[in-house]
């Protein structure tokens, strides 16, 4: 299987002609537009090996994230960084390859935090093994979490180790009416201090936090935090994950990362905070440069999630030494520029 | 030999009491943790700000003198270790802690804050800084960064990488990287990660934004006795598989208890194996978890189970595994401590070919395990003033690490490569492999200035090395290139 990828990318190196990886297709909308035709990864399905008492996961990336979670389901164990699934047939590579992790991330790591190791081919056809199945080591550099949000720039993974956890007992969501400020300075505050936290989200006047763990925990934190609990909190969550509320229909959606605790941005009304504070969603059509600017200010950048992209690409642009540096790994992995050409900045 | 020129231009660049060349000064840096790895540093500076390393780093670049940078030098794989003809970088002198944010639990240190001294800094705000190495007394920020250093608890709480956000670097050129952000993540490739643990051969760091944690409410500790490591092991697996993660998982084999209860009287019962299950967080949940962790220890068999049932207890119990280390060093006058990963259920496999490979060396083992996360490490106790021995030693020490890969697991979880371990990285990973690291190396130190010769090796040093190293009548690496 990994053997007809490397075929393609053998023959297409030769040619110099581009290659779109695919998964699910379930974040297409994601990036700059690239070009070429499209490498399918679907092909290259199954868990490799799953050991629940070692908390590893190995699985080759075209395994869809829903039959990845079932089975780690049915041993009370899960991806803790909740990668969306956006309504479609996501799969692995395309959940690590994009780097997006869910509500949980700010309380349990990133996409990249959960990598272990990867097997890749790179833009020449050259299959390599970066990390390996456990979770401390430190032999050579970590190229496997460099893979991890490089969108496939610079190889097609065909196979991923993640660190799983066990899931938490029990979960319950409260809900607080509170205006953006005093929202963003709770979810915080609250993060200080030793309580069971694992998502939050603030919209339209309304604080939501969910607690996790063990049931005793969850409950005394319950008690501490007062609110009112909302039912039917998967649900939620879930909509909130892949973005499936009306809310995340709208164009353009801007997404700004930015310091958790960051006052109010003072951009309009159509706003979604999650992580904590350290995300912003943003739907509402303003100045690319004011967006830009205000992000950097708050201590992060912003990125067009979803619409059309900006003259400067949906990413924001690098320092100098920065792109300096990406054009050479670029030039390391995928000397011919093959590899999602275009997808993450435009040059490449 | 650097030559008198290039050593004033460097002196014009810094305060005269920042550069070292006399004999007598150069001398505490020959070695880093790892002292068997020695050799005297043609010259040593000790900046004091970001601009003058800058400018040192400008000029070793203009006149190609290579860099080693240096930080407390508690590292046990030789990566600080001086290499002639090369600058010792040493950042001890930039040990100012910037800002703390207690809202934002993020703190801005230079790299030559201790690891300790951030959380100390920070507990009147209830936070702490996670990684714990052992050395967190005297090891600094900077080399946690280079070395992606873990401690006992990163089961739970992760490793250097998990815990920090941003970093201001200098490349070889002295051009300043910052990379991170204040958010939780940055455009671009993620050279946080591909930075952290790069053991000072792609830049050099001079400013970390780290994360911070809240205290956990209380932490309790137990203790369980084994009378055979097999089943103490299957246990580590049970407490994981019940959905327990312990916040520090240890395990220490009959020689290493010994030593350690002759040393620090911890009262440690006599057995095969022990396992400390520490579990922390908010109260009720420590409860719930000390209940599963007993229950499950019981049906593993253990022989005796006690609970710390104070802090005092508490520090007791740890007090033993603590002292491991020194305790073991009273046995021989020396030892060499390995740092391989397996997983965790090889480890009866591994132990049983260590203690074959123990009567066949001569050398005696001690096991001291981070249990929780696979993480081994054999203390091989020798004498290195017998002849030949600390070479014994050596060999031993190289077969367990290409034994760690063989089962599926790793060379190094936490020490680094540095050039202890730079023998068997050719085991670990294939010729194209090697040159993609060198590749990656080369797109931020084209010359190859920074720490030459550490953590990745050159080709034909795998192949003289293999020559050298045939088992049963086989090349472990057929597939590598023989010149």
């Amino acid at each position: 299987m990994q053997d007809a990828i490397i075929e393609r990318i053998r023959a297409a190196f030769e040619t110099e002609s581009p290659l779109i990886i695919q998964g699910g297709g379930s974040k297409t909308f994601y990036g700059n537009a690239d070009e070429g035709e499209v490498l399918s990864t679907r092909t290259l399905t199954g868990v490799v090996d799953y050991q629940p008492k070692e908390l590893v996961l190995t699985a080759r990336a075209g395994t869809p994230l829903a039959e990845i979670e079932a089975l780690l389901a049915d041993s009370g164990q899960m991806l803790a960084f909740e990668p969306p699934h956006f309504g479609g047939r996501a799969t692995l590579g395309g959940a690590i390859a994009a780097g997006l992790s869910g509500p949980r991330r700010p309380y349990a790591g990133a996409a990249r935090d959960f990598v272990l190791g990867v097997r890749i081919v790179d833009g020449t056809g050259q299959p390599l093994r970066f990390g390996g199945q456990v979770i401390k080591n430190v032999a050579g550099y970590d190229v496997s979490r460099l893979m991890a949000g490089a969108l496939g720039t610079l190889g097609v993974l065909t196979e991923v180790s993640l660190k799983v956890l066990p899931k938490p007992a029990a979960e319950v969501t409260l809900q607080f009416e509170l205006n953006e400020a005093a929202a963003i300075h709770t979810m915080n505050e609250w993060a200080g201090q030793p309580l069971p936290l694992s998502a939050t989200s603030w919209h339209a006047g309304l604080l939501a936090v969910r607690l996790s763990g063990a049931a005793s925990a969850v409950h005394a934190a319950q008690v501490k935090l007062g609110g009112e609990q909302l039912r039917d909190a998967d649900a939620f969550w879930q909509r909130l994950r892949d973005q499936t509320t009306p809310f995340f229909e709208r164009r353009p959606l801007w997404r700004l990362a930015v310091k958790s605790s960051a006052p109010p941005l003072n951009l309009g009304d159509a706003q979604w905070i999650e992580w904590g504070g350290a995300v912003r969603w943003l739907a509402r059509d303003l100045p690319v440069k004011t967006l830009r600017e205000t992000a950097q200010t708050a201590g992060g950048h912003a990125t067009l999630f979803r619409g059309d992209a900006p003259v400067d690409g949906v990413f924001p642009p690098l320092a100098p030494a920065m792109a300096t540096l990406h054009r050479a790994l670029k030039q390391r992995f995928d000397p011919r520029g093959i590899l999602n050409r275009g997808r993450m900045y435009r040059e490449f | 030999m650097l030559s008198p020129a290039f050593l004033s231009k460097l002196r014009s660049l810094l305060p005269a009491h920042c550069v070292l060349n006399e004999r007598e000064d150069l001398v505490p840096f020959e070695s880093d943790g790892l002292a068997a790895y020695r050799n005297t540093p043609d010259v040593v500076v000790l900046p004091e700000n970001e601009a003058q390393v800058a400018a040192i780093l400008k000029l070793c670049h203009a006149e190609k003198v290579a860099v080693v940078a240096r930080g407390a030098g508690t590292g046990l794989a030789a990566g600080a270790l001086p290499v002639d003809g090369a600058v010792l970088l040493v950042l001890a002198k930039l040990n100012r802690i910037r800002a703390i944010d207690p809202l934002a639990r993020t703190a801005v240190v230079e790299p030559g804050v201790r690891n300790l001294a951030i959380s100390e800094a920070v507990a009147q705000h209830g936070l702490y800084y996670a990684p714990d190495p052992s050395s967190q007394i005297a090891c600094s920020i900077g080399g946690n960064v280079a070395e992606n250093s873990g401690g006992v608890h990163c089961l739970k709480y992760g490793l250097t990488v998990h815990n920090i956000l941003k970093l201001r670097a200098l490349t070889i050129e002295g051009e300043l990287l910052e990379v991170g952000s204040d958010a939780l993540d940055a455009p671009g490739y993620d050279l946080l990660a591909l930075m952290t643990g790069s053991e000072g051969m792609l830049a050099v760091i001079t400013e970390v934004t780290v994360k911070l944690l809240p205290r956990p409410q209380r932490a309790q500790v137990v203790l369980a006795a084994f009378d055979d490591v097999a089943q103490a092991g299957a246990a580590v697996g049970n407490i994981i598989a019940a959905g327990v993660v312990p916040a520090g998982l240890e395990m220490m084999d009959r020689l290493a208890i010994q030593a350690a209860e002759a040393f620090v009287h911890a009262g440690y019962p006599m057995a095969e194996a022990l396992l400390l299950c520490e579990v922390d967080g908010v109260n009720e949940e420590v409860s719930d978890d000390i209940f599963t962790v007993r229950r499950v220890l019981e049906a593993s068999g253990a022989t005796e189970i006690r609970t710390a049932d104070s802090e005092e207890a508490r520090l007791k119990f740890w007090a033993g595994r603590k002292a491991a280390f020194p305790a073991v060093g009273r046995l021989a006058p020396d030892y060499y401590c390995m740092d391989g990963t397996i997983p965790r259920a090889q480890l009866p496999h591994v132990l049983r070919r260590i203690g074959e490979m123990s009567e066949e060396f001569g050398l005696r083992v001690a096991n001291v395990f981070h249990a929780g996360d696979g993480n081994l490490h054999p203390l091989i106790l020798f004498d290195a003033n017998q002849p030949g021995e600390l070479e014994k030693a050596e060999t031993f020490g190289g077969r367990i690490l290409e034994l760690c890969v063989e089962v599926g697991g790793t060379i190094t979880g936490e020490h680094g490569v540095g050039l202890e371990k730079i023998n068997q990285m050719c085991t670990q990973f294939t010729t194209p492999e090697l040159v993609r690291f060198h590749e990656v190396k080369a797109a931020f130190d084209p010359d190859r200035l920074l720490n030459p010769g550490k953590a990745v090796p050159e080709l034909h040093r795998c192949a003289e090395w293999g020559a050298m190293h045939v088992h049963g009548g086989q090349l472990p690496h057929p597939e590598l290139p023989r010149f």
